[in-house]
């Protein structure tokens, strides 16, 4: 079952295209990627350290480095802009100063280095909704404690005059997706957001994630290199590899009839799948070299006509 | 080549006889002093046989590490006793180690701190065959340990920032297994490489371990590579031992409150969108529980 209910774009990234200036020439990170994240759902985008994922999501806050340049097109759907559609690619600064928090946020990988270790979360929270929103104190304190009510950090007023590391790692976490929601944004960056957790921890944090998309419409763009988180929560995947999509579509058909051999290996390389492979084999192919499966294509429309099957 | 080709033993639930141990570890007690005093493992005993591979599990915080350092004797013990094939592993001092007791080595979560970026690896793999030389062992060259792991037997020459993450968690593996130890202790050593390798190189390890007749206690927090690789698996639960036993029994029918909380609360990759189950604050209570049911558990027919 995918759930896309209005059947809206919240993002709809276009042909983007980052290259990092070395001292060589222009090195491609992302490579003409092509990818949309419905309203009120989420869009995992799946792939290996240094495939592009986490560059993709800075780029759409514009967050990238100097050293980088992008091109192709980012676009904020109307809803989700809450008015016009709104380009992000080579917007001014104000443009994104007004979507950064209000419109798109973003949640990190590690709590402990996203929140600010000696202010209070509270603090934190009302900083936030007193800036962007323009809230006065006593009101933003109360927009904070609610916050936290809606993320289930418990005794949420006791809470927010506490610091950060008086949590447990996935309060953080939650802490940090309060903090990502302070501004109601509609569309939320989460890069690895459950990684750093133990697996009972992260499976909360997961229901809380689905939670907010099914409730309150968020649409989320959510970057793991875990296909089983991939598998529990995203509506739509795309597979990255090398800058490039290699795979894309509804989680299901990815997850039970993968078209391409990357998907296929990545799936196969992980136990409990349906691809299940015999240990003693993965470990052969290792030492013969085959490491890395071949080099990726790009599907031209990121879901028809497969270039690569599995006709063996 | 056939000498370098890696036997594909899979695991079965085969009745076999526990194979004497190798490595055995009595009631250890690992003290952290600080305000409060934490009481990092709680009296933890284990045996691992000849060819066995062990999975010591739980969340991060659990005592996993400790154990693991107190085994090879980098972290003090309160009390408790570790032997290797029946000799007492002292704790390290400032003196080096007994030439017996490199027969316990250990491989680490991030190969980037384990080597040391200023030497070419196959020296380093060097360090590991002289220790077994020193005990009397077989010697062996460096770039065929390169080649049972799966690495290019030129690149002895090379350093470790000219491989990927993946090659030098190998490179790793191959300088501890060149030692020819009888027990190989690996703390996470697959937690900082893709996904897509972890299963491979925790495979690789695996096979061998299982050739040289070693043994391997193999510390993870990912149990469904745990499942594909470990005779028997323990779980471990604010420094205690709450579940142990064979791996696929566990796995199947998991007694401890503790080992069925973790199990529910993997996510599966059926692409169904079934959300693991997340436990609630009051269930942790049940956790610390003991449950004598859940120690020691047996393959189907085993023990009967």
């Amino acid at each position: 079952m995918t759930r896309t209910p209005s059947g809206e774009v919240a993002l709809d990234i276009r042909d983007l295209r980052i290259d990092l200036a070395t001292a060589e020439g222009p090195r491609p990170i992302v490579n003409g990627l092509d990818l949309r994240v419905g309203r009120g759902s989420i869009h995992g985008l799946a792939g290996e350290s240094g495939s592009g994922k986490t560059i993709t999501a800075l780029a759409v806050l514009g967050l990238l480095p100097a050293s980088m340049s992008v091109s192709g097109s980012i676009v904020l759907g109307a809803a989700a802009a809450g008015g016009e559609p709104i380009e992000l690619v080579g917007s001014s600064a104000a443009v994104l100063g007004g979507v950064r928090g209000r419109r798109v946020a973003m949640v990190f990988q590690d709590p402990s280095t996203s929140l600010h270790p000696q202010l209070a979360v509270g603090r934190q929270l009302t900083d936030h909704v007193r800036h962007h929103l323009g809230l006065r104190e006593a009101e933003a304190r109360a927009r904070a404690a609610a916050l936290l009510t809606r993320v289930h950090v418990p005794d949420a007023e006791t809470a927010l005059g506490k610091y950060p590391h008086q949590f447990s790692g996935g309060q953080r976490q939650r802490i940090a997706i309060a903090v990502a929601l302070a501004c109601g944004p509609d569309v939320l960056l989460a890069d690895e957001p459950t990684t750093a957790l133990d697996v009972t921890v992260q499976a909360g944090v997961l229901q809380l994630l689905r939670e907010l998309v099914d409730d309150m419409g968020l649409s989320v763009l959510l970057v793991t290199h875990d296909l089983g988180v991939m598998s529990s929560v995203a509506d739509e995947v795309t597979v990255m590899r090398a800058g490039a999509v290699v795979e894309s579509g509804p989680r299901s058909q990815l997850f039970t009839a993968p078209r391409h051999e990357y998907t296929k290996s990545l799936l196969a390389a992980l136990p409990g799948s349906t691809f299940e492979e015999d240990p003693a084999e993965l470990a052969a192919e290792l030492v013969a070299g085959h490491e890395a499966p071949a080099v990726p294509t790009v599907l031209p429309d990121g879901n028809d006509a497969p270039q690569e099957r599995d006709d063996v | 080549m056939s000498e370098h080709t890696i036997s594909g033993r899979r695991l079965s639930g085969s009745a076999v006889p526990r194979p004497a141990g190798v490595l055995t570890v009595d009631d250890v007690v690992v003290d952290y002093r600080g305000r409060p005093p934490l009481r990092a493992v709680d009296g933890a005993s284990l045996a691992i046989g000849a060819g066995e591979v062990v999975a010591l599990v739980g969340e991060s915080g659990c005592g996993k590490s400790s154990l693991a350092r107190a085994i090879v004797g980098i972290e003090r013990r309160t009390s408790g006793t570790v032997r290797l094939a029946g000799e007492e592993v002292p704790v390290l001092g400032l003196r080096r180690r007994a030439a017996a007791m490199t027969g316990i080595q250990m491989v680490f979560q991030d190969p980037n701190s384990s080597l040391n970026p200023r030497r070419p690896v196959g020296d380093q793999i060097q360090d590991g065959v002289r220790a077994a030389v020193a005990r009397g062992e077989e010697p062996s060259e460096p770039h065929e340990w390169l080649m049972r792991v799966g690495l290019d037997p030129q690149a002895v020459r090379r350093y470790p920032h000219e491989f990927s993450g993946g090659q030098k968690q190998r490179i790793a593996i191959a300088r501890a297994l060149a030692a020819r130890p009888r027990m190989l202790v690996a703390d996470e050593p697959i937690s900082a490489l893709d996904a897509s390798t972890q299963t491979s190189v925790a495979a690789l390890m695996r096979s061998l371990v299982v050739d040289a007749a070693a043994g391997m206690l193999f510390i993870s927090h990912d149990l469904s590579v745990v499942r594909r690789i470990a005779d028997r698996t323990l779980v471990m639960y604010r420094g205690r031992i709450v579940e142990s036993g064979h791996t696929e029994t566990i796995w199947r029918d998991p007694l401890h409150p503790y080992t069925r909380a973790l199990l529910a609360a993997i996510p599966v990759p059926d692409g169904a969108g079934r959300l693991p189950l997340a436990p609630q604050e009051a269930d942790r209570d049940a956790w610390t529980e003991v449950v004598p049911a859940a120690l020691g558990r047996m393959a189907p027919g085993e023990g009967a």
